[in-house]
């Protein structure tokens, strides 16, 4: 493949421009169907554009006395990992012959870069509230990959031991999706859960808790930089639910995984809704005890092929 | 070009409440705002927790010696171009505290203030004609 076309892969499709546009639509039917649970109008479709666009034209301020390079490196990872991810998700997708050994492993680790842009750039601001912020964060993130990795772990299992991403998408093809099994289900549950506090979503938003530490660690941050941190998380809100159903309900193979990734999405929307906030304690004691024995359990049910 | 950037600055209005020793009434109200039954959402208006996220200050109370520092000092650390919002007849002048040791006076003496929104308190519809009318000034 030429320079160029890579370059385009990275930029325009499916990379940044395209998953960053159908990432804000998706906060669109965030912020709607949350307005419709409120029994309210919400905003209108152009709402998500319309505040990026006017977060880029804001002046952006660096707190005095921080690290500079950091702050600005902090949003910055995030986009970066989040453009890759999305190239690599939509190739393997396309094109299932196209993977190499390990790129279920790199992929795990570029979902785990945005928290630690979030962590870096809120320990960078100067300010407690954002450090108080990002604490939290790296707490979270300590009990939320455990479950993850156990839950990736089942999907090797139940793919005959292979790391290589587009080969589990071509399993399930030809031998059907990993979700219609007990093993299955408990690994969506799992990932479902960890999607929520990867996004921050409202059981499990102690990193930015409104209403006692402000924004956490995206205090400090305004303008430009600020627009990256949202459009990180529009993405991964796209990508997420894309990579769940890609390595447990056998991906895209026809428009029907479109309303899968739909599914997810509102499901996604209607936990955040219907759940107040945990602790930082709780929800440690949630991922490490709740859902690192349930993914255990699925562990060995996958392991005896149920 | 700047037609984009207006567009993008009338559309999605994120406010920061600044409460300068009020009486309380004026935020009971400007909460009542942000409840769904009136749902400024629609209009794009979000209520932030960082002035840094903030394009429109709400302000509220009469501006006395221990306020005037923070008021300032929140409207320096919003980034520009932001609006400021008055809410309440303190906003507007001293009101029944002009004898007071403590009142150094209305807002415009030291910060720019866009619109101002009389009333004690104000309604919840006067409050979003208010915010309607300070961005009808943008433009």
């Amino acid at each position: 493949m030429n320079i160029l076309g890579i370059l385009f892969n990275f930029v325009v499709f499916p990379g940044f421009l395209f998953s960053a546009f159908v990432g804000l639509l998706l906060t669109w039917v965030d912020r709607k169907v949350t307005a419709r649970i409120h029994w309210r109008v919400g905003p209108k479709i152009y709402q998500p554009y319309a505040d990026f666009l006017k977060l880029l034209i804001k002046e952006t301020i660096v707190p005095e006395g921080s690290s500079r390079t950091l702050f600005f490196l902090g949003p910055l990872l995030g986009v970066i990992s989040m453009s890759i991810f999305a190239v690599m998700i939509f190739q393997m997708n396309f094109d299932p012959t196209s993977t190499f050994v390990g790129d279920l492993i790199v992929m795990i680790y570029l979902l785990a870069v945005p928290a630690i842009g979030i962590i870096l750039g809120g320990s960078a601001s100067k300010n407690p509230l954002a450090s108080v912020g990002a604490s939290r964060e790296m707490t979270q993130a300590f009990g939320y990959e455990l479950p993850f990795l156990v839950s990736m772990a089942v999907i090797v299992l139940k793919a005959g031991g292979t790391i290589k991403f587009g080969e589990i998408i071509a399993v399930q093809q030809s031998g059907g999706p990993f979700l219609y099994s007990l093993s299955g289900i408990i690994a969506a549950v799992v990932i479902l859960f960890t999607i929520q506090a990867k996004l921050s979503f409202v059981p499990f938003d102690i990193p930015e808790a409104e209403q006692e530490i402000m924004a956490g660690p995206y205090i400090e941050y305004s303008g430009v930089t600020l627009a990256m941190y949202k459009i990180t998380r529009a993405m991964m809100f796209f990508l997420m639910p894309l990579f769940l159903v890609s390595v447990l309900w056998g991906g895209l193979t026809s428009w029907w995984a479109v309303l899968k990734v739909l599914l997810f999405v509102v499901l996604i929307i209607l936990i955040k809704n219907t759940n107040p906030r945990l602790r930082i304690d709780q929800a440690l004691k949630f991922f490490w005890v709740g859902l690192g024995l349930l993914s255990i359990i699925g562990l060995v049910l996958a392991f005896y092929g149920k | 070009m700047a037609n984009a950037k207006l567009w993008g600055l009338t559309k999605s209005p994120w406010v920061f409440h600044v409460a300068a020793a009020s009486c309380n009434n004026c935020d009971i109200e400007i909460l009542d705002v942000l409840t769904p039954r009136w749902d400024v959402e629609r209009f794009g208006i979000v209520l932030v927790g960082s002035p840094r996220h903030a394009d429109a200050l709400l302000v509220t109370g009469v501006l006395n010696r221990k306020s005037l520092p923070r008021v300032i000092q929140v409207y320096e650390q919003t980034p520009k171009p932001c609006l400021v919002i008055g809410v309440g007849t303190c906003t507007c002048h001293n009101h029944i505290f002009e004898p007071s040791y403590n009142v150094v006076g209305p807002y415009d003496k030291y910060i720019p203030v866009d619109v101002y929104i009389p009333g004690c308190p104000p309604k919840p519809e006067a409050i979003i004609l208010g915010v309607v009318k300070a961005l009808q000034r943008l433009q």
